[in-house]
């Protein structure tokens, strides 16, 4: 994070569109992440209802509808 | 380098600080729920328990061959938040580099915050007082589909609300008195707070016979939770954003 590979300016315009879909590629990852905690009961994660029943407090405090 | 302003930090660097702002927010925010939450739903799983012993054909949810035991779900609770927060960190940071386009000059550390005091009062305190959070034993597993739906719908009407407030306040004018300007912020997102209420369907699935002192105290920790999370959020989102602009200023003007 903090090496030189950095000097995309923002305000260029390449850099613009580069960055957009970066950021496009970050939303949906995160976005699945989130789901992943919040919704999956095995489809995505694979686990079965492992995780699903591993995170089922949290969903709870999260305040996600749950069951 | 005319164009770029040397303390403007690369995507990378602004979505590693999100991240760990979220890591470490939703840790603080399990820790929360570990003390504040936890008694309730151990006393809600009792409940529901009691009545799937009672009438043995609407177990639908039980915990009893369970996958994984309590501890390991109480330990869960942190993954739960710890994941949540570092994906809920890493969007924030996402708005933060996509709407720092729109700023000018450097950011006095206000946008961070903004951006998670907008995800605490449209993602989760609008949401919230329509769809509140419920404890173990407390609705139908035959609806859970409508109200998944209607919940992740609630939160995109309340970060609709919030934008439709900003909006509001930008429209009335700069040099309109600052209670005019903040009149119309409120205007706005009670508009479409207001009618997304009414338009959405209710859900009342509470059981007749559970506690209503329990049902408040759950609730209760869960918004806690979340607002431990948004709030640890924002604030250490912008000490790292702080401390990051500071050495790149520093490394940019080494004189002064």
């Amino acid at each position: 994070m903090s090496s030189s590979a950095s000097s995309q300016p923002v305000v260029h315009p390449a850099g613009s569109a580069r960055l957009l879909w970066t950021a496009l590629a970050t939303v949906a990852v995160l976005t699945l992440l989130a789901y992943l905690v919040a919704f999956d009961q095995g489809a995505v994660s694979r686990s079965g209802m492992y995780l699903h029943e591993l995170m089922h407090d949290g969903r709870h405090l999260l305040g996600v509808p749950c069951h | 380098m005319p164009l770029n302003t040397t303390t403007t930090p690369p995507f990378v660097a602004v979505l590693v600080r999100g991240l760990l702002a979220g890591l470490l927010a939703g840790l603080l925010a399990g820790a929360f729920a570990y003390v504040a939450g936890e008694p309730h739903v151990e006393a809600a799983i009792a409940i529901e328990e009691a009545a799937t012993h009672a009438e043995p054909a609407a177990g639908a949810h039980d915990h009893e061959d369970a996958l994984v035991s309590r501890t390991g779900q109480r330990g869960g609770l942190f993954l739960a938040t710890g994941l949540f927060g570092a994906a809920m960190g890493g969007l924030l940071a996402t708005a933060y580099v996509l709407l720092s386009r729109r700023r000018r000059g450097d950011d006095d550390g206000r946008s961070g915050l903004l951006l998670a005091g907008t995800a605490l009062l449209g993602a989760v305190i609008v949401p919230f007082l329509k769809y509140p959070a419920n404890p173990p034993a407390v609705g139908d597993p035959a609806t859970i589909n409508q109200r998944t739906v209607t919940y992740l719908l609630m939160v995109v009407l309340g970060l609709v609300a919030v934008w439709a407030g900003s909006l509001g306040y930008r429209s009335v004018g700069a040099q309109a008195p600052t209670w005019l300007r903040a009149a119309a912020a409120v205007g706005g997102f009670l508009l479409v707070t207001g009618v997304s209420y009414v338009v959405m369907p209710s859900f009342q699935e509470v059981p007749a016979d559970f506690p209503a002192t329990l049902l408040w105290s759950f609730r209760l920790a869960s918004l806690g939770t979340q607002v431990v999370l948004w709030t640890g959020i924002g604030l250490l989102f912008a000490a790292l954003m702080h401390r990051e602009q500071r050495r790149r200023a520093g490394t940019a003007l080494p004189s002064t």
